[in-house]
């Protein structure tokens, strides 16, 4: 593991493509901008850079890769797809291959073009691999994660069956790679990065017409998986250029992570003109070694600034006073110790933290902690929760704060005689002294006004326009709601579920149903009032499911032949969300939406959408407006819906233009999900749809959450980017959070950290559980502090920062013109590697 | 010669008609002077089971503004086959189909008994009568369980193919769809929003046909299907809705402690409206409100949920303290006049212990003949019997009800019309016999009276114009015209026409005439409903006032008396009752609110402007009727004198039928005695005014509060505030031997407000 920190990715050859594509003043400028080290030191690079453009190289096979694979990170990298979760059916058909046993969501279809590489240099060596599996924290789900890996290394490759000729050429190779076919379904999925990447906004947008938008989406990605890739070979390579687009195209795909650790040896090689492509570390043969080094071991996590396995392997976590990098992942586990320092290496600081990851089963679940009716206990000055970076001082009677140094007094009933090492006699009885991440259950204090949480509630609200009931999806959803329901996610240990459900069904207006267990009948409530939503009944609309069994069986029944002869086409959606809402609020509880939904919402209500998708915006300044939401009642909705702890998931089933950049906005910030099957058909995109959906309503859940990330001095947390929403800049608001939800932290220094005590980071998540308790989950991290380089870059680990370089870009794309995100990207990048090369490579002769 | 009273009974019995003045003087001038006005109580559709409707239409004067129905008063000339007009004296040449016309053989409009006749003509389609009930579920199980199961049994009494709707309302309104087959569906409305009828009837569905409702032509084919989810034939929706009603719950949203329920009565009322308006105008239709609370929410709200906050008194209102009075009630009023617009009417049975926001609602009845119930709980006799009745049968088995009734006043010149009080709105049609000065609803000769029944009432006032110097001649008559117009229930159109007529009577010399044609009965219900009318705008004192002037004034003019002396005033036997009934009304819950809630004034009042003349007597004087071993059974005055020991008393208030047994009777009765054989006597005795209450019960619409009390018990106060307090605790004390009961009040009685009224009309100065 040590070795782990930066990976090289063989790609670099590819990476270059997407030079060429930069007009070449761009690229200039980015140099220039990076300042002079880089240049000098590499001078190569820059002509590399250059070059690639012009040689679009069908020839070129990447260049020799300097670096020698060695031991085990240099190696091919296995192109481990992991994280690809890419839907089954999706849409990468042609990508499908690659991961046919990942369930994953996201459907896009990575494609890259990956052409050249593919030809070329098929080896492993050439792959990026998409980081986008790498992106999660954590290993992905085991299952469909680690398949991938082996089946496909070369996966990308399948999508571009062929090379681009013009390789450079951005515009050329995208083309192809369309993902949307008919029948191709996107899943979004906000947690990833993937998703992320794929960002709603070009959703939508890329369905209608391939081409342009496909250069749209996938190039951010390509983008920033090619510069990596360049410079991470050391900046020195040149050759393989044109084809960096297409690697970027192969991010789309699964993503090799890269895993991390490639600062092989062979980093130390001196420049050479050209790279051997062998010696160009592999992902694949990355992630196969990591997987081969920690497969099955068991990973404590005792030590401070422990660098973890990659996401990819499968490894058991003991927590033992850390919490497990399924739950936090630093893009570094040791810090710069000044922001000079952290400055002048370019490697970003930040936290991916993943609250509810799921755990495999030998793994012990979270202990919940009580302090009974003091409610959990906390430091005085900067409210951090007791934790394992708390100090006992006087023989027990106090403590000192880890995170702001404050000695606070140990209450009475928490008193116990410390040991001869300092530590407290019942250091192993409490979760919260010795593990990393446990849980508190949280007085009336920590509930909204007061008041008890309510379990939550799932309303499934079912568009039955003339669409859906053509399609067979309505008919679809509500028979496997039968069987479905009976596997609501319910408290750990609990008989049945709490959750409490609920049924809409809607076209331009909305029907509700009293499905209460003493009706013989269901019966329907039909509200036309769109402009105003509210909720016609209470009593009788949530239900629990077991006891009303008999009437919600009669009910789904009958939906489909009651709407069989509509002719309705129009829709709302606005008011559908402002329905579901309605009825939490009149609940009082926390839940989600489940909404079936087909069509752009033109019938006359709030919320109506128009079309506005203008291929004429495309590769211009505006470009940035098709991904923008539109403004005004949407983002009233979300806040709404934030407040009330009311999460969103989508279920699109469009034939054309939706406007998901603004349809997408909820679900986006309440830690909501986005499915997306275009032109939908029983027949062949049923099973997939299903699929999601049995996941989707079955995983496990916290509602109506709130996470603060508190660190020990010198550096703080001062960005989050995920499914969330922010009304001040500390807390986290998340109107739900799933197991496969991450938020990323940005840090920054506000002082110098010391080598000696490290930083520690706490995020505590409070939340309500599926059976409606209120708890607090917390996650402790330690980190090391160096003021060496070197000992920075090893610790760097390539998942993380590839979660981080896409989070932001996508956020970026949203302000700012693709093009310059992806000089962004690529100079930052670059100017990392470079930093790496100067500062921790240089000694060795560089081998790329 | 028969007596004025004789004459009375005969014109009521077959015109329905009562007038203050059966002579009527022959100038503007000599009019006024006579205080109370020319005018009269019609009742449109009194019930004539003697008068078979004839099948044809009725024969119309040609003049473009006149249009009078033939009549007997008008010439004919048999043999030129042409009549004239007796109100503007067009002569009319006879349809061809009066071609057989001759001296001997006479339609029947033109035999003198029958000045009042009916008319069936075929005018569009006929239409089904609709019945929309509108269930407040906002109420406690016990009464909300009765209120099902007369709504179930009244199905029963509906005319198998009317249509019916059912809308329910709580925190929200909810209109069920009747015929949809499994699931049962219904379209919520949000019980806080004000809608527009077209709002109301886009959220429903029902999307307006193109043509326009203005020829009032009802259900065109595509409207009914539209609108037919909601509305259904009975015979076909019988089970359905059966059912339904039996699954109506409470509302089922939480009410915290402290608040009342939300009720949407004001939103309800107007998805009610809205509804019918669209699909049905001008069609015979009914809007059942069942309401168990005030309206707490949204339109129309009458009192905030906070139980703390009670609902507004006369105090608060005499206070201007009712925040929500003003807009509640201007929102009612508008509806109600949509309502009549429409020919709707709305019925609201108010069954609650508290106040239910009658004041506000009152329009929506009043405006459009609707009957307004109230009672404590619909789990009441009261309530279960009255509602019955409103589907009660007369003797042909048709249903005691007509709708969509258009009453037009013809007059001959020398009189024009003022204006009417009633159940009724304006139709805002001038004309030439259209006064100036309005009494009531006036500026119009035509008002809409959407629903009418056999006793529904109009009082109706007219100006006398000619002038001083324009005599009338010897013998010349006055001529009055009503045409009805209206829906029976049988959905049959109808037309019935009354023409009467009274001779002029020169007021200088034929005063003592004039003053024995007065009708008292009559003149004090049309001023009693003239001072009820102002009570609606004015203040109370300010009606009383004037009601005490009119008084003085016709006491001067007819009363006998050497000034300043009024041990020397008398009155003639015509106008002898008259104070009486004056003393009675002042006293009447019509014009005094004290101890009444403004919903019991508005409820009252309501009955009063609509009941025919025999029924709004008792509510102003309420009988009374001794029973003892004495004699038989005798009406006494209404006196604190006539409340003996030994007596039983019945009293009738039209609201209230109360029985009171004197203190020894009681005793007795405690006692026992009836049920032993040898006082079978004394039993009879107690049953009798059972007996009699019961037949009174049998027929009266609403049915009256029964009473049954002794001396001393706490339900007697019915009777002692009812009573002229001739003994009271002021005067009572030297007086012991005297039989009666005193009354603890300080409330004049009738000796000293008729001393006060003999001083008065002498005095000069006055």
């Amino acid at each position: 593991m040590s070795q782990q920190g930066y990976v090289a990715t063989p790609p670099y050859s590819q990476a270059q493509a997407g030079m060429g594509a930069y007009p070449a003043g761009s690229n200039q400028h980015m140099y220039g901008h990076y300042g002079g080290p880089p240049q000098a030191s590499f001078p190569p690079p820059a002509g590399s850079m250059k070059s690639p453009v012009s040689s679009s190289t069908p020839g070129m096979p990447p260049p020799p890769n300097h670096y020698n694979p060695n031991g085990q990170q240099n190696g091919s990298h296995p192109q481990s797809y992991p994280g690809a979760p890419a839907a089954p059916g999706a849409p990468a058909a042609p990508g499908a291959p690659a991961a046919p046993g990942a369930p994953a969501g996201y459907g896009h279809p990575l494609q890259s073009q990956y052409p050249s590489m593919g030809q070329q240099a098929p080896p492993p060596a050439k792959q990026l691999t998409n980081q986008m599996g790498a992106m999660n924290l954590g290993n992905y789900a085991p299952g469909p994660m680690q398949s991938p890996p082996t089946a496909s290394p070369i996966a990308p490759q399948p999508f571009q069956p062929t090379p681009h000729p013009a390789m450079g050429q951005p515009p050329g190779p995208l083309g192809p790679h369309h993902p949307w076919g008919a029948g191709q379904c996107l899943v979004l999925q906000w947690q990833d990065l993937t998703c992320l990447v794929w960002a709603c906004p070009t959703l939508d947008h890329l369905p209608q017409d391939p081409g342009a938008s496909s250069s749209l989406v996938p190039d951010p990605i390509a983008q920033q998986a090619t510069p990596r890739n360049q410079v991470s070979l050391g900046a020195r390579w040149q050759g393989p250029d044109g084809r960096a687009q297409m690697a970027g195209g192969q991010m789309a795909g699964p993503q090799p992570g890269f895993p991390g650790a490639f600062p092989g040896p062979g980093m130390a090689g001196p420049p050479q003109k050209k790279l051997d492509p062998d010696s160009i570390p592999s992902p694949t043969q990355v992630i196969e070694d990591d997987q081969a080094k920690w497969g099955g071991q068991l990973y404590a996590t005792n030590v401070r600034g422990q660098v973890p396995p990659l996401v990819t392997t499968d490894f058991t976590v003991q927590d033992q006073g850390n919490a497990s990098p399924r739950f936090m992942r630093c893009t570094t586990s040791c810090l710069p110790c000044t922001a000079d320092l952290a400055k002048q290496c370019q490697v970003p600081l930040a936290v991916i933290i993943k609250p509810f990851a799921s755990l495999p089963e030998n793994e012990t679940p979270l202990y919940v902690v009580n302090h009974g009716e003091t409610g959990p206990i906390r430091c005085n000055r900067c409210k951090a929760y007791m934790c394992p970076f708390m100090q006992f001082l006087d023989g027990g009677r106090r403590y000192q704060c880890g995170f702001c140094s404050c000695v606070n007094e140990v209450p009475v009933f928490y008193f116990q005689h410390l040991d001869h090492m300092g530590r407290r006699m019942d250091f192993y009885e409490r979760p919260e002294l010795s593990l990393g991440s446990y849980e508190f259950a949280a007085t009336l204090d920590y509930c909204k006004n007061n008041k008890l949480a309510n379990p939550p509630a799932y309303i499934f609200m079912i568009d039955v326009s003339f669409t859906n009931i053509k399609s067979g999806l309505v008919k679809l959803v509500c028979d496997e709601l039968k069987t479905l329901l009976d596997n609501l996610p319910r408290e750990d240990g609990a008989e049945s579920s709490a959750v409490r459900v609920g049924f809409v069904t809607y076209n331009k207006i909305l029907h509700f149903y009293n499905v209460k267990s003493s009706l013989a009948q269901p019966q329907m409530m039909v509200v036309s009032d769109t402009v105003e939503m509210f909720v016609p009944l209470l009593d009788g609309f949530l239900v629990s499911y077991p006891e009303s069994r008999a009437v919600i069986h009669n009910l789904l029944e009958q939906i489909p032949d009651m709407f069989a002869d509509t002719n309705e086409s129009e829709t709302v959606f606005a008011p559908v969300v402002q329905a579901g809402l309605e009825a939490l609020k009149a609940a009082e509880s926390s839940g989600k939406l489940f909404i079936f939904h087909s069509s752009i919402p033109t019938a006359e209500a709030p919320g109506k959408l128009k079309n506005r998708d203008d291929k004429k915006l495309i590769n211009t300044d505006k470009e940035k407006t098709l991904f923008h939401p539109v403004k005004g009642l949407y983002e009233q909705l979300t806040k709404e819906c934030v407040a009330q702890g009311c999460s969103v998931d989508l279920f699109l089933f469009p034939s054309q233009y939706l406007d998901l950049a603004t349809m997408g906005h909820v679900p986006a910030h309440t830690g909501g999900s986005v499915y997306k099957y275009s032109n939908f058909q029983v027949e062949t995109d049923g099973e997939h749809f299903l699929r999601d959906l049995r996941k989707d309503v079955e995983k496990s859940m916290g509602f109506d959450a709130i996470m603060r990330v508190r660190t020990s001095t010198g550096f703080r947390a001062t960005d989050f980017l995920g499914a969330v929403y922010m009304s001040n800049t500390t807390d986290v608001e998340m109107a739900a959070v799933d197991c496969d939800k991450a938020v990323t932290v940005e840090l920054k220094h506000d002082d110098a950290l010391s080598e000696e005590t490290g930083a520690f980071l706490q995020c505590a998540l409070l939340y309500t559980t599926v059976g409606g308790q209120r708890r607090l989950r917390v996650h402790n991290l330690s980190l090391n502090c160096s003021a060496q380089l070197p000992e920075l870059f090893k610790s760097c680990e390539t998942d993380s920062l590839i979660n981080f370089f896409a989070k932001t870009a996508y956020r970026a794309v949203l302000n700012q013109p693709l093009k310059s995100v992806k000089e962004i990207l690529v100079s930052q990048t670059a100017h990392m590697l470079a930093c790496y090369r100067k500062n921790c490579a240089s000694p060795s002769a560089a081998s790329q | 010669m028969t007596t004025y009273q004789e004459f009375i009974q005969q014109n009521e019995d077959r015109d329905g008609v009562r007038f203050s003045w059966n002579l009527w003087p022959s100038s503007r001038l000599e009019a006024t002077r006579l205080v109370v006005p020319v005018s009269c109580l019609f009742t449109p559709l009194k019930e004539r089971p003697d008068l078979p409707p004839v099948q044809y239409e009725p024969v119309v004067c040609g003049r473009a503004n006149c249009k009078a129905v033939l009549n007997p008063l008008c010439q004919v000339d048999f043999r030129a086959k042409i009549w004239a007009c007796n109100f503007c004296f067009q002569r009319n040449p006879f349809p061809p189909s009066y071609a057989g016309i001759s001296d001997v053989n006479q339609p029947a409009e033109l035999m003198p008994q029958f000045s009042t006749i009916e008319y069936i003509v075929q005018r569009g389609p006929a239409t089904p009568l609709i019945f929309l009930y509108v269930v407040d579920s906002c109420l406690e199980e016990e009464d909300l369980q009765a209120l099902r199961e007369s709504l179930q049994m009244s199905l029963s009494l509906l005319p198998p193919n009317a249509l019916v709707g059912l809308i329910t309302f709580g925190r929200m309104v909810q209109v069920h769809e009747l015929s949809c087959e499994g699931i049962a569906k219904s379209y919520v409305f949000r019980g806080t929003k004000e809608l527009s009828s077209k709002q109301i009837q886009e959220m429903l569905g029902l999307m307006k046909p193109a043509a326009s409702g203005q020829q009032g032509r009802p259900i065109a084919p595509q409207d009914a299907a539209a609108s037919c989810r909601f509305l259904q034939p009975v015979h076909r929706v019988d089970m359905n809705l059966t059912d339904l009603l039996g699954e109506l719950q409470r509302d089922p949203w939480p009410v915290p402690q402290g608040k009342r329920p939300l009720r949407s009565t004001g939103v309800a009322l107007s998805v009610a409206v809205g509804l019918l308006e669209g699909a049905f105008p001008n069609t015979g239709a009914r809007v059942m409100l069942f309401t168990g609370g005030p309206p707490t929410q949204g339109p129309g709200m009458v009192v905030g949920d906070e139980l703390k906050t009670p609902i507004r008194s006369w105090h608060d209102i005499q206070k201007d303290n009712a925040r929500h009075l003003k807009k509640a009630t201007k929102y009612f009023d508008a509806l109600a006049n949509r309502t009549a617009d429409n020919g709707h009417s709305v019925d609201i049975y108010a069954c609650a212990l508290d106040q239910t926001g009658l004041l506000e609602m009152k329009c929506l009845s009043n405006l459009t003949g609707g009957h307004i119930v109230m009672g404590d709980s619909f789990n009441t006799s009261l309530f279960k019997q009255t509602f019955q009745r409103v589907f009660s049968k007369d003797f042909n088995g048709e249903f005691r009800m007509a709708f969509g009734g258009t009453l037009e006043v013809k007059t001959s010149r020398e009189l024009k019309v003022s204006g009417a009080i009633g159940p009724c709105v304006s139709l805002n049609a001038k004309g030439p016999s259209v006064s100036e000065n309005e009494m009531g609803i006036g500026g119009t000769s035509q008002w809409k009276v959407c629903s009418l029944n056999p006793s529904t009432t109009l009082a109706l006032f007219f100006e006398v114009v000619n002038q001083h110097n324009a005599p009338i001649p010897q013998g010349g008559r006055g001529a009055i015209q009503f045409v009805t117009q209206y829906q029976h229930s049988n959905t049959q159109r109808r037309i019935r026409v009354t023409t009467v007529a009274r001779n002029w009577a020169d007021a200088q010399s034929q005063i003592q005439h004039i003053e024995s044609s007065f009708d008292q009965e009559a003149s004090a219900v049309l001023m009693a409903r003239l001072g009820v009318f102002r009570a609606e705008s004015e203040e109370g004192p300010d009606v009383l006032r004037w009601l005490d002037r009119q008084l003085i004034r016709l006491c001067q003019k007819f009363g006998q008396f050497n000034k300043d002396d009024p041990t020397s005033f008398k009155l003639s036997e015509s106008l002898s009752l008259y104070p009486q009934f004056m003393f009675h009304l002042r006293r009447s819950p019509f014009l005094q609110v004290f101890n009444n809630s403004p919903d019991e004034s508005s409820y009252y009042r309501h009955h009063f402007v609509r009941q025919d003349l025999t029924q709004s007597l008792i509510m102003v004087q309420p009988m009374l009727y001794s029973y003892s071993f004495h004699g038989p059974p005798e009406p006494v005055l209404l006196d604190s004198g006539s409340i003996l020991p030994d007596r039983i008393l019945l009293m009738d208030t039209f609201f209230q039928l109360v029985i009171y047994h004197g203190e020894t009777i009681a005793q007795w009765r405690k006692a026992g005695y009836q049920e032993m054989a040898e006082y079978e006597n004394f039993k009879q005795l107690l049953q009798a005014p059972l007996d009699d209450a019961q037949e009174i019960l049998q027929t009266r619409f609403p049915m009256p509060r029964y009473v049954d009390t002794d001396h001393g018990g706490s339900q007697a106060r019915f009777l002692l505030s009812k009573v002229n307090p001739s003994q009271t605790h002021n005067n009572s004390n030297g007086w012991t031997q005297e039989p009666g009961a005193p009354i603890l009040t300080d409330d004049v009685s009738l000796q000293v407000f008729m001393d006060h009224l003999k001083k008065l009309a002498v005095s000069s100065s006055t």
